[in-house]
């Protein structure tokens, strides 16, 4: 089936259009995206959902310009990605994309605030304009009293909300989270949850959050299922499409 | 700028393993700040030779002694524009060996016009012209013995003794110093008068004559006119340049230069792999790390750039230390002033070893670096099932 439930009036901020994700592996040809049409409006708390192997992962290392469609398109933000070069697409991810990992890929060397301050490294603004958006970062995710542990000293809880804090400090177009809870606790799992639909109800934040788990897929406004590369069903919070 | 944070952290990930690295570098380039410095010693000779300066010694050895008329004769000859007579002494001070250092009888105004490496006062060139047992001593051999002007020395020669075999005893009337730091100020010169009086053989003679020619171009013809001038004389002659003659003296104790530089390469190939295989350690251990990186934005330049930037670190931290230390014990003088008495690290070595060090820190650190810029970013983050 094609996406058919992106409910908005607006244009959609992702667009993905017939695409197609094939691997080599040995000999053999693996079709892990198999013309997959998907539509995203600005705003939205997505959930992707489905086997392992289904593709998800893969889906939203596309829509994060982590990796190239071997066909169809991908347009975030207006910007067709499956044409910009490496660099240009690691210039454009700096820019748009946050991403919220399973794992929390902190750097363990450094503090929260200068894992947080990474993104920023990128950009132009001086140190103390990079401080202050960090602690901003940090206080979004009540995290301040711990900007100066490392990861190693903090709780995994502790340690996705800076991941998160890391994903938002730039401000993107876009927040990507693969399995955001699928190393916590269900306590801490559900305070990510509830950090990810505050970043979505007070801030706009469009997120896309792969997850295994139904139970944070119920705090998406709609989640959308896939099988063997295709999207299967999409399912708006409260009603059934 | 802004990056140092990031490099110091992934620096101090693995202290020790970053220490041990560091600390084999350091030992690399202390190694070849000290070879470096003894290439020098021995060579010192060479190096300070001037061009215009030529070397007359008899034909058959540089033992065989020179009557003191010649230096008459080649005033003759065009192109000389000044002589020196030198004769090796072989004094030894209070009759122990290990006090050992160049002695020789010279007459002091040509020394003066000869030489001009070395520096006295005017009131220095009196006191030697007036004194007739007076010597002047480089502030090198002042400095190992204590000596200052006033003092009185006693020397005893093997090959010149007095008749009376007692020692002959000299005044120190100035202290000369270098012109540069290459110069040689550990020699002890003394009167050639008061010598040839004295001795009771051999009066008349000089070991060998320094030469300074008006035009160092010329300074072949002007050997060979030399040798032509007492060519089937007794004692017929060789001139050539100082720097032919100490390369002589050089090349009779080996190729030092060979020797070190082989031992050199063999460290420097050692560290290379060293260094090289902690980078490629370090990197490999944080592909997942370099992922993210990339997920946020680091370009593959970016990443290569940062490796790099890491293994020059470790190369900088070391070899600097490794020369700064080197240098250090250059300016302490030489530990056998007796034997290499120009010892210290020249600014040339510095600058080498400044590109070594950057060499070696883009050598170590290129092969992990472009593995690093190469690696797919949905490739490394999937490592830890990210």
């Amino acid at each position: 089936m094609t996406d058919s439930n992106a409910s908005t009036n607006d244009a959609p901020i992702v667009s993905v259009r017939k695409v197609e994700k094939t691997f080599r592996r040995g000999g053999e040809e693996i079709r892990v995206l198999d013309a997959l049409d998907l539509d995203v409006p600005k705003g939205e708390f997505l959930a992707l959902m489905g086997p392992s192997g289904s593709g998800k992962t893969t889906l939203l290392n596309l829509i994060g310009g982590l990796d190239q469609p071997t066909g169809g398109s991908v347009v975030v933000a207006g910007e067709h990605i499956e044409d910009l070069s490496s660099r240009e697409l690691a210039d454009w991810r700096a820019e748009n994309i946050g991403f919220v990992f399973q794992f929390y890929n902190l750097l363990p060397v450094l503090s929260a605030a200068r894992n947080v301050e990474l993104p920023l490294l990128l950009t132009s603004l001086s140190r103390a304009e990079r401080k202050r958006h960090v602690a901003v970062a940090l206080e979004a995710v009540g995290l301040s009293h711990r900007a100066s542990h490392t990861p190693r000293t903090l709780s995994g809880g502790e340690q996705q909300r800076v991941g998160i804090a890391r994903a938002i400090v730039t401000d993107p177009t876009l927040l990507l989270c693969d399995e955001p809870t699928g190393d916590l606790d269900r306590k801490s799992g559900d305070e990510i949850l509830s950090l990810l639909q505050a970043l979505n109800r007070d801030q706009g934040k469009t997120i896309i959050m792969v997850t295994h788990d139904p139970h944070a897929s119920a705090r998406a406004a709609r989640t959308v299922h896939l099988e063997k590369g295709q999207l299967v069903s999409s399912v708006v919070a409260g009603a059934m499409a | 700028m802004k990056f140092l944070g990031l490099l110091w952290g992934n620096l101090m990930r693995r202290k020790l393993r970053t220490l041990l690295t560091v600390l084999s570098i350091f030992v690399a380039f202390f190694l070849f700040g000290l070879l470096g410095t003894i290439k020098e010693a021995f060579a010192a000779g060479v190096t300070v030779s001037d061009a215009d300066r030529l070397v007359v010694r008899h034909r058959v050895s540089l033992f065989m002694l020179l009557p003191i008329n010649y230096a008459t004769r080649m005033r003759q000859i065009d192109g000389v524009e000044a002589i020196a007579s030198w004769t090796w002494f072989g004094g030894v001070y209070k009759d122990d060996m290990k006090n050992f250092f160049p002695n020789m009888p010279v007459d002091p105004d040509a020394l003066f016009d000869v030489h001009p490496e070395y520096v006295f006062t005017d009131a220095d060139k009196d006191a030697w012209r007036t004194t007739r047992t007076g010597a002047v001593v480089g502030e090198t051999l002042a400095d190992r013995f204590g000596w200052k002007i006033g003092d009185r020395v006693p020397l005893k020669s093997p090959i010149w003794p007095k008749p009376d075999d007692s020692a002959w005893e000299f005044d120190i009337v100035a202290i000369y110093k270098g012109k540069k730091p290459t110069t040689d100020t550990s020699s002890f010169f003394f009167r050639y008068d008061y010598f040839d009086e004295t001795r009771p053989n051999e009066k008349g003679k000089v070991g060998w004559y320094m030469v300074r020619v008006s035009d160092p171009d010329r300074a072949g013809d002007v050997a060979a006119a030399i040798d032509a001038e007492f060519a089937n004389s007794s004692a017929e002659t060789k001139a050539e340049p100082e720097a032919a003659f100490q390369q002589g003296f050089v090349e009779q104790i080996g190729s030092i230069g060979t020797i070190l530089m082989s031992i050199l390469s063999a460290v420097f190939f050692t560290i290379i792999l060293v260094a090289g295989n902690t980078m490629a350690q370090a990197v490999r251990e944080r592909t997942q790390e370099i992922g993210v990186l990339k997920a946020i934005g680091f370009t593959d330049a970016r990443v290569l750039a940062l490796v790099i930037a890491e293994s020059c670190s470790v190369a900088i931290l070391g070899g600097a230390a490794g020369l700064l230390s080197a240098w250090i014990i250059g300016q302490f003088g030489s530990p056998v002033p007796e034997l290499l008495p120009v010892f210290y690290l020249p600014p040339s070595y510095l600058a080498v070893g400044a590109a070594l060090i950057l060499a070696l820190g883009v050598a170590a650190g290129i092969l992990p670096a472009i593995a690093a810029m190469r690696l797919h970013v949905a490739v490394a983050l999937r490592r830890h099932g990210a």
